[in-house]
């Protein structure tokens, strides 16, 4: 059967929304193992550490431009922790950085 | 901070993921484009699902005329990762909270949105994620439907500033409390470590970032888990 386009993202609408609410909805009360709590709890820390890197060495234009980028957001992130300054501090260094290399 | 507060701080704290979504999406609406959607489908699109990878998974089936079957399954596949993002969620979300916000915090678990949600020190207000989302969503929109309509506006340089803009964000989450907690920088070291480990292993490489990122949060959070088990106040306190 043909899939036609609204259709389709309707279907993959449905189904990504029901990936995103079954465990929101499903783990109502506080878990007691303190394992799996233990687990939840680390569980940003890798996720987001793993997603970053080393795909932010090529989300630019050039290897050195991401690298200024990920050691400005660690910098930052570590002296200040703001998230606002970080990220548009790590927008900046690969602008800069950027310009540096055409230079 | 009651849940007004949190709404204000969440939509302040959603501005940058707004910027970075907005810069991200334009590719997204030009292949859209390319794919055969039209401006305002690929729009609905963004708005429905606000997913980067599954979105990019969900076009190529569209074009390629892709079965029910297999658009179910292949979004399930791609977007796995929400299972676990949505169980951390969860567990931070506050047991005073009406149970029908967890419907509405469903729509708006994204890579980001989670990041800067379990960053909220103590227990989570779900006003904090709307607040994320109000800032966040019009930027993933408006990028899709302009990338659709007139293709790439922004300068070479202006786009690939504004794509970092995301991962900074992620070391806004991660470092701070990796200056407290030498487990969690640990974590975290280990983390980047086993992922560019896993680009450069033969065989490794084929398989799929979707897959990569899971595989590796079981096993490493798994492993922190089982050798560091948070004590309760510990748990609490976590966060900025």
């Amino acid at each position: 059967m043909d899939v036609n386009i609204p259709a389709g993202i309707l279907v993959m609408f449905v189904t990504i929304y029901a990936v995103r609410a079954l465990p929101l909805t499903l783990l109502r009360r506080e878990i007691k193992s303190p394992f799996i709590r233990s687990f939840l709890h680390y569980v940003p820390y890798v996720s987001l550490s793993v997603m970053t890197f080393p795909a932010i060495l090529s989300a630019t234009a050039d290897i050195r431009s991401g690298a200024a980028g990920f050691a400005a957001a660690v910098i930052l992130a570590w002296t200040d922790g703001n998230l606002f300054k970080v990220s548009i501090g790590a927008c900046l260094a690969v602008y800069i950085a950027e310009m540096l290399l055409a230079a | 901070m009651n849940a007004k507060d949190w709404y204000i701080r969440g939509m302040r704290d959603g501005i940058p993921i707004g910027l970075g979504y907005f810069a991200v999406s334009f590719t997204l609406g030009i292949a859209s484009k390319k794919a055969g959607l039209s401006a305002a489908e690929a729009a609905v699109m963004s708005m429905a699902m606000l997913a980067s990878a599954g979105q990019f998974a969900g076009i190529g089936m569209l074009a390629a005329g892709a079965g029910w079957a297999e658009l179910v399954v292949t979004t399930v596949v791609v977007n796995m990762r929400y299972l676990l993002m949505s169980s951390a969620l969860s567990q931070k979300v506050r047991q005073d909270q009406p149970f029908f916000h967890r419907f509405f915090m469903a729509y708006e678990v994204t890579d980001e949105i989670f990041g800067i949600s379990m960053a909220v020190p103590g227990k989570l207000y779900p006003s904090y994620m709307y607040g994320a989302a109000t800032a966040a969503v019009p930027g993933w929109v408006a990028g899709t439907f302009l990338g659709a309509v007139i293709g790439m506006i922004l300068p070479e340089s202006v786009m690939s500033a504004l794509n970092v803009a995301l991962y900074g964000m992620f070391m806004a989450v991660v470092i701070p409390p990796s200056r407290k907690s030498r487990i969690i920088a640990g974590v975290v070291v280990l983390s980047m470590a086993a992922s560019w480990l896993w680009t450069v292993i033969p065989g490794l490489q084929e398989i799929s970032s979707g897959f990569q990122m899971i595989a590796l949060t079981i096993l490493i959070a798994g492993a922190a888990a089982w050798l560091f088990p948070v004590q309760e106040k510990e748990a609490k306190d976590d966060g900025r």
